[in-house]
């Protein structure tokens, strides 16, 4: 499925986490957070979990991480993806 | 006679300076400082090299010296605290040789057991006579205490005082007299006060950081101190503002008469002052312009030197007769080490300033912080610094849980106390769990090979060594 629309979710407070989503051809992931080095992983798997959960397979998602834990990573990112009109 | 100078070369020169001498500086304009900028600036174009800066503390602010390591005029650089700017570029590996941290209670002993020695000390002087009496009470840059620069002022060869309020002889209520005073610079300004105030003077209104504060309240009233006669140091930090204002309604509700408070002063402490929670305030520095007026009109506001509050070369200071200290952390290992110099990624950001000083003379030291920051926790197996040896810590408060540090057997009736007191006692270890628990388990960071810090203990000896980062 396709991302149809720009959108966004969440915020650049610490412990949050700002999640940018445009359509493009293919799946493109972008991650940046201020604990790159402790759990660069971790982010990544929260963020594809969703992904595949909602069936997203174009898109550009933008990460932008100030510290948020998983449950609050996929949150935001869900959210992104269906103000975007991209979850079936 | 006067020791008026005309400019800083001219002081510069009659001191002799020479390449390779050590210079020193204190901090009390914090991040409204011009003076450490403003003598660089002259003996980087009048062609010195080699130098030693010895700064209580480096602030932000003193950034061009990064300019200064690179082009060779500063190749040695001590103090007790550097913020984030220049400590990234330190741990990127900016300079050769490693920069020797110290704590401000453990630089003024240095200085006075002659293991530290200073050629020439630039005293900022926000009033000051054509002999040298200074203070740093009045004046348009009015900074308040300068207790730091006691020992520089003391034991320096030579000492030049920059001031931009020089007055008539003889300086009334001065701190510091000109009995070790060479030279005399009139300056326009030697800062902006603005700047004086750190960036964390307001108690919290974040409900973790209320929580917090609310505990070490309690873990205080629990401990059986908060009685007549009680002495209490604090931070500047939002979470320990908050816990001094629930620990001045305990105080002023119970009519506890206390001794006395310490530190670097804030509104919060004058106001404890002038409640009558306190006989005197002990101030080597004041983190705002209330403290600054305080210390001018109440005499039981008292200037004291960085050796009296808090050194180890005097016959005693007033960190051994404090009850309690509530101090911050960045990291918490399992022996209770604490590291308030470097970052989770291993930046430095900070240093000890009274860090383990307080620790180590207070009966009871309290780390607050929260359970993770940004999703990294607190407790970690190794801090990546030890600033303050896990022996001298006695409790750490989180919004989950609080440790106790029963270690040697000491702290066995504190925790039993908490434990009837109700607070949600736990094992250090537990802290860890928890937050690997609801953030993760951090991937631990790997620094580089290079030293480039080292940290001494307040006696001089070495307690851990930075690295670079990768």
């Amino acid at each position: 499925m396709k991302i149809a629309a720009n959108a966004v979710a969440g915020t650049l407070e610490s412990s949050d986490v700002y999640v940018t989503v445009e359509p493009a051809q293919e799946l493109e992931i972008e991650i940046q957070s201020v604990v790159y080095n402790q759990f660069a992983d971790q982010i990544k798997e929260s963020v594809m979990e969703v992904l595949q959960e909602l069936q997203v397979e174009s898109g550009k998602v933008t990460i932008n991480d100030k510290g948020a834990i998983d449950c609050v990573i996929k949150a935001r990112v869900e959210t992104a993806v269906r103000r975007a009109g991209g979850a079936k | 006679m006067s020791k008026l100078v005309a400019s800083i070369q001219e002081a510069i020169k009659q001191c002799g300076l020479q390449d390779g001498m050590t210079i020193s500086f204190h901090h009390h304009m914090r991040n409204g400082d011009y003076v450490l900028n403003m003598v660089m600036e002259v003996i980087a174009q009048m062609g010195y090299k080699n130098l030693t800066v010895n700064a209580s503390s480096v602030f932000d602010v003193h950034e061009p010296l990064i300019g200064h390591i690179k082009n060779g005029v500063v190749t040695n650089l001590e103090c007790n605290y550097m913020g984030g700017k220049v400590g990234k570029a330190i741990s990127q590996g900016l300079m050769e040789n490693p920069v020797i941290f110290r704590s401000h209670g453990g630089r003024a002993s240095d200085m006075e057991k002659g293991t530290s020695v200073i050629d020439i000390a630039f005293i900022a002087a926000p009033t000051a006579d054509d002999m040298g009496n200074c203070t740093g009470k009045y004046g348009p840059s009015a900074c308040g205490s300068i207790g730091y620069a006691f020992a520089d002022a003391m034991n320096a060869k030579k000492v030049v005082v920059i001031t931009d309020n020089l007055v008539a002889y003889p300086l009334v209520d001065f701190s510091i007299p000109e009995v070790y005073v060479d030279c005399v610079v009139a300056v326009e300004q030697i800062g902006n006060p603005a700047g004086i105030v750190s960036g964390t003077t307001k108690i919290t209104r974040d409900p973790v950081g209320l929580k917090m504060a609310d505990y070490a309240a309690k873990v205080i009233e629990a401990s059986g101190l908060l009685k007549d006669g009680f002495s209490f140091q604090t931070g500047a930090g939002g979470a320990t503002l908050a816990a001094a204002k629930y620990i001045k309604e305990m105080m002023v509700a119970k009519g506890i008469q206390g001794s006395f408070g310490m530190g670097g002063i804030t509104a919060y402490m004058v106001d404890m002052l002038e409640s009558g929670c306190f006989k005197a305030l002990l101030d080597v520095q004041c983190f705002d312009l209330d403290a600054v007026k305080s210390i001018r009109s109440n005499p039981k506001h008292m200037e004291v030197s960085a050796t009296q509050y808090a050194g180890v070369s005097g016959k005693s200071a007033g960190v051994d007769s404090l009850d309690v200290v509530l101090l911050g952390a960045t990291q918490v290992d399992l022996d209770f080490n604490v590291n308030v110099h470097t970052d989770s990624n291993g930046y430095i950001m900070g240093g000890s300033g009274g860090h383990c000083d307080t620790a180590a003379g207070s009966k009871l030291a309290i780390i607050i912080a929260p359970l993770t920051r940004a999703r990294l926790p607190l407790v970690v197996e190794h801090c990546l610094c030890v600033s303050t040896p896990g022996k001298t810590v006695d409790v750490v408060v989180t919004q989950r849980g609080i440790a106790v540090n029963t270690a040697g057997g000491k702290n066995v009736e504190l925790k039993q106390k908490l434990k009837e007191a109700k607070l949600p006692v736990v094992e250090i270890s537990e802290l860890k769990k928890m937050a690997e628990e609801i953030a993760g388990v951090p991937k631990p960071v790997k620094m580089g090979e290079k030293v480039v810090a080292k940290v001494l203990y307040r006696d001089g000896t070495l307690l851990d060594t930075i690295y670079s980062v990768k």
